[in-house]
């Protein structure tokens, strides 16, 4: 299967953006062409704004380019994206609302060689309790292109997840996503997996495996973590009542804790949550990564026959 | 408009004084210090300087505003309300729950183009104008008016660069060099040193004056105009914390504290 990294999904849509919209701007913190910013940069240079290493400034920069009717892109690493710029982010972009999008590259435990300094685990989280804010995780290279296109037909301040390392192609260009609707990838009536980013692929196997054994899956891709699709949350847990989720984020406050919420607030439905253990990342092999954290086709089909 | 005379725009500072104390005594609490030190920078951008309508407060050809130090926002609103940006009588409802008028700027309220009041971001955003005008190629204006304490803060150096880099010499930074900050005087909780040298060096044109003195900025305003640089521009403003109130000037405790009802009338004695 042909993999490659989401934050190239994310460089080729921005490019076609670019040429359709000059309102597209790009605030850039030195690491554009590790965040794949850069090919928009070299095609469109008068709106690229690259200051440097200085990313609590380039928040702000955003946010008053925003407030000029431009649509700015402010790109780093997720880590920086999240935590860095975090308080300019709150106060200047989402307090009042405005139509900047926060681009973290090196999502997860993907930028797995880098070890946990770059390693972004936190982000969601942090972004998905910040009032105004919606929280996207691509899948693949191709929802990486579609939903870059749709945080920018979407009116209010985002922040989206790409991946450093590679990862499988899932999608073709014919997908289509909406902001805060499930994609369902595949119904089943036994169990519900509900994946975002980095371990839809992972899922995927999973549900292979388990229709193997006669358990049928039903498989959402949660890519917008907030809003959370509820409906489709409420409507697994109707129909069938068991939810695993998987996340390539600390398993507190992230898909799994959104998912948790609904669950605990309608009062009916089980779920097992698979993600980061709550400790930090380390040096590795992007596979060793997640199989030290259980993120795993494997422990996805041990959670279902646990039910 | 008829551009206004020094004396009549000493008189409206004045006047902004006396509604910046009112509604931070009204309120309960504010920060009457640093409100009254900005107060004439604030009244000859609002009333002589700045291209602003108050009827069409998001006019995209407007100069822009931004309070950096949001703390100050009583002086803004007592500007904004004068001018008519909404009704003058909104000025008794600072800090009051509904209020377009929150205890630091945002949005809601018409003719504040950013919300501040976690410092050194003002200027960031400033910078994020400048930019986006510059682009548009249109002639407005970004004037943003910081603390010395703010200075402190390393965004404002990171936006200080990025404005030198992107040659915004349509942004005004105003810098309230009244010397005093929350915890006490900036020499003493933390050092900024000379804040004209440290804005030269960064790629700044810098101007130095009495920041309560009106003939002396309405000086610097021409001087920017007939500057042919492309730095970006720097007045430090000399001025008085809690200039114009006796009891006020220079005393670090009147930061962020509501004068009492006896202090009020003294206050008004004082600005009459």
């Amino acid at each position: 299967m042909e993999k490659i990294a989401t934050r190239m999904g994310f460089a080729a849509e921005m490019v076609e953006l670019g040429k359709e919209n000059d309102k597209i701007f790009v605030v850039d913190a030195d690491i554009s062409s590790s965040c794949k910013s850069d090919g928009f940069a070299k095609a469109f240079p008068k709106r690229q704004i690259n200051v440097g290493i200085a990313e609590q400034n380039a928040a702000g920069i955003a946010a008053g380019l925003a407030t000029c009717g431009k649509i700015p892109f402010v790109v780093s690493y997720a880590i920086f994206a999240s935590l860095r710029m975090c308080e300019m982010v709150r106060q200047e972009i989402a307090y009042p609302n405005l139509n900047v999008k926060v681009v973290g590259s090196h999502g997860g435990l993907s930028p797995a060689a880098d070890g946990a300094s770059h390693q972004s685990i936190e982000d969601m989280g942090v972004m998905r309790t910040i009032p105004n804010m919606t929280v996207v995780m691509p899948a693949d290279y191709w929802s990486a292109r579609k939903l870059t296109r749709a945080i920018t037909n979407f009116e209010g301040p985002v922040f989206i997840r790409f991946t450093r390392d590679s990862i499988p192609v899932i999608y073709d260009e014919n997908v289509e996503f909406e902001i805060g609707k499930a994609h369902m990838i595949q119904d089943g009536a036994d169990i519900a997996i509900i994946a975002n980013g980095d371990t839809v692929c992972r899922a995927i196997e999973a549900a292979k495996m388990l229709e193997a054994e006669n358990i049928s899956v039903r498989l959402l891709d949660m890519h917008t973590i907030k809003p959370l699709d509820v409906d489709a949350v409420k409507a697994a847990i109707d129909k069938i009542g068991k939810i695993i989720t998987v996340e390539d984020h600390n398993i507190i406050n992230g898909l799994g804790t959104a998912v948790c919420e609904v669950v605990a607030e309608y009062g009916k439905g089980k779920v097992k949550r698979i993600g980061i253990q709550d400790k930090f990342g380390e040096s590795a092999v992007y596979e060793r990564l997640m199989e030290k954290n259980g993120i795993t086709p494997e422990a996805i089909v041990k959670a279902a026959k646990e039910f | 408009m008829n551009k206004k005379s020094v004396e009549e725009l000493k008189t409206i500072a004045k006047d902004l004084r006396r509604k910046i104390v009112t509604m931070v005594y009204e309120a309960g609490s504010g920060h009457p210090g640093g409100s009254l030190s900005a107060a004439d920078f604030v009244t000859a951008c609002y009333f002589y300087e700045m291209n602003v309508d108050p009827k069409n407060p998001t006019w995209e050809d407007r100069d822009r505003f931004v309070l950096s130090k949001g703390h100050a926002a009583p002086a803004q609103y007592a500007a904004l309300g004068t001018l008519g940006f909404f009704p003058e009588e909104t000025l008794h409802t600072l800090r009051q729950e509904g209020s377009i008028l929150q205890g630091h700027p945002n949005m809601t309220c018409p003719g504040i183009d950013i919300p501040t009041g976690s410092l050194g971001q003002g200027i960031a955003c400033a910078v994020g104008m400048a930019i986006a005008l510059k682009a548009d190629k249109k002639s407005a204006r970004v004037f943003a008016v910081l603390g010395d304490g703010e200075c402190q803060e390393g965004e404002v150096w990171e936006s200080a660069q990025t404005a030198a880099k992107y040659k915004l010499d349509n942004l005004i930074a105003f810098v309230d060099n009244n010397g005093l900050q929350l915890d006490g005087s900036v020499e003493e909780i933390m050092p900024v040193g000379s804040l004209a040298d440290k804005f030269k060096v960064f790629g700044w044109e810098v101007f130095e004056i009495d920041g309560n003195n009106m003939e002396e900025i309405l000086k610097t305003f021409d001087s920017i105009k007939n500057s042919t640089t492309q730095k970006p521009k720097c007045i430090v403003g000399h001025t008085v914390k809690g200039k114009g109130v006796s009891f006020m000037e220079n005393v670090v405790g009147w930061h962020g504290v509501a004068p009492k009802k006896d202090q009020f009338e003294q206050a008004l004695k004082d600005l009459a």
